[in-house]
């Protein structure tokens, strides 16, 4: 298609439409609505974008999000460094912090092994794992990638790799949701929810 | 009820669809390639749960769409929870849907594809065994119209052996004198085991499985072989 608008609003447009989930007709509706915005407030969008490619990158340890070497996970001398908790993405970690349950460090592996797509345990940030158990005294391995077909395969390679370092390596457990329906359990969750019951005390 | 139908299917691959729904293609008994939207399936509390994982086979209720369908209701008929949990035994049956992804045509039935898929599939998950997956790459390629020449040279049509070579572009094994001039060279005991394959005696071949070495050089032709054909990659294969 040629370009129909002016030069700088075709090339917002182009943009814009790079973005995930944003097509031809939403990204110039976006554009045709900052081209409205007072100027202050399109700078503000501006800056943070310019700002956050400045500022932020990973984390020299875990491989998180971080402004600066070390993110606030590595800095905070109160966590634990011998209890790793191995996870996909950043967003990961929010998720793990919200319970409240985790007081350890973590490792972002940045994705996982999913042989559909044909991407493999080296384009992961794994072997910077297995540097750091073998190095820093780690006594525990936490695999915590989701419960689907990739994280488990992941969970699976790491389990191998990692059995040859002693260090002990555990898998989060899976099994029904809180607030769920046994009558809606797929077999295989609900099998392992069978597998991993526990006594309760009286 | 217009519109809606079931079928049994098995989970070829699954693609992320916006916050919380994939996008998932089955190989269906009735229905050819499908490809379907589970909505909301990412939630922990989604009622498709781990049904609709890869090598999954199951039974699919979905309403018919124009391009995608939509996903409303599914039943486990095979878990393949032993497959799922194997790292070696996953990543082959990975290749082997991958493969039925790119020769199966969407909404075209095709029954006996279907049936060699959950059969390789049921046996890799109870009695694995190497010889599964290079003899399900052949039995599709001869499913397919590209069932290997063996008994003689595919370019002079001499009939005494040995053969030396592999010619993807023929389909066929080449003598010492055609094979100097092109083609994958392929040790015999390779190719005795690939004429037991796909002469109907792959349960023989289960039993007294090949040199692992001549088992590795007969899955990778069978690999090149399917590339050749359907011009796709199989990117799966490099996990391998």
């Amino acid at each position: 298609m040629t370009a129909v608008y002016a030069g700088p609003v075709q090339r917002l447009i182009d943009e814009l439409g790079r973005l995930p989930g944003v097509g031809p007709k939403s990204a110039q509706r976006i554009a045709f609505y900052i081209l409205k915005l007072a100027p202050e407030d399109a700078r503000r969008l501006a800056g943070s974008i310019v700002e956050v490619k400045e500022k932020i990158s990973w984390c020299r340890r875990c491989f998180n999000i971080a402004e600066g070497e070390l993110c606030q996970f590595c800095q905070d001398e109160r966590r634990d460094r011998t209890v790793l908790c191995v996870v996909e993405e950043p967003r990961d970690i929010v998720a793990v912090e919200r319970t409240q349950e985790f007081r350890g460090s973590y490792h972002v592996l940045q994705g996982t092994i999913s042989p559909i797509e044909g991407i493999g345990p080296d384009q992961l940030r794994i072997k910077e794992l297995l540097t750091r158990v073998r190095d820093d005294g780690v006594t525990e391995v936490i695999l915590a990638t989701n419960p689907n077909t990739d994280g488990e395969v992941t969970a699976m390679y790491l389990a191998r790799a990692l059995s040859e370092s002693g260090t002990k390596v555990t898998r989060i457990a899976s099994g029904l949701p809180v607030g769920g329906d046994l009558e809606y359990a797929d077999e295989v969750t609900l099998g392992r929810a069978f597998e991993g019951r526990r006594t309760l005390d009286p | 009820m217009p519109g809606l139908y079931r079928d049994h299917g098995v989970v070829l691959r699954t693609i992320k669809l916006g916050e919380a729904d994939r996008i998932v293609s089955f190989m269906t008994q009735g229905n050819g390639k499908v490809r379907a939207v589970a909505k909301g399936i990412r939630k922990s509390g989604s009622r498709f749960g781990a049904r609709l994982e890869p090598t999954c086979h199951v039974m699919i209720q979905c309403y018919r769409g124009r391009e995608l369908d939509v996903v409303t209701q599914v039943e486990t008929v095979e878990a393949h929870r032993t497959l799922r949990e194997d790292y070696n035994s996953f990543t082959h049956a990975v290749t082997m849907l991958e493969a039925v992804d790119q020769v199966a045509q969407e909404r075209e039935p095709a029954p006996a594809l279907y049936r060699m898929l959950t059969g390789a599939l049921r046996t890799l998950d109870t009695t694995p065994s190497p010889v599964i997956t290079p003899g399900f790459y052949w039995k599709l390629l001869s499913l397919e119209g590209y069932h290997p020449h063996l008994d003689g040279c595919v370019r002079c049509g001499a009939e005494e052996g040995p053969f030396v070579a592999f010619d993807l572009a023929e389909g066929g094994v080449l003598c010492p004198t055609c094979g100097r001039l092109g083609g994958r060279r392929i040790a015999p005991e390779a190719l005795t085991f690939l004429s037991r394959l796909v002469g109907g005696e792959l349960h023989l071949a289960m039993a007294e499985p090949p040199d692992p070495l001549h088992l590795l050089e007969v899955e990778r032709l069978g690999i090149a072989a399917l590339e050749h054909h359907s011009e796709r990659r199989i990117r799966s294969a490099n996990l391998l």
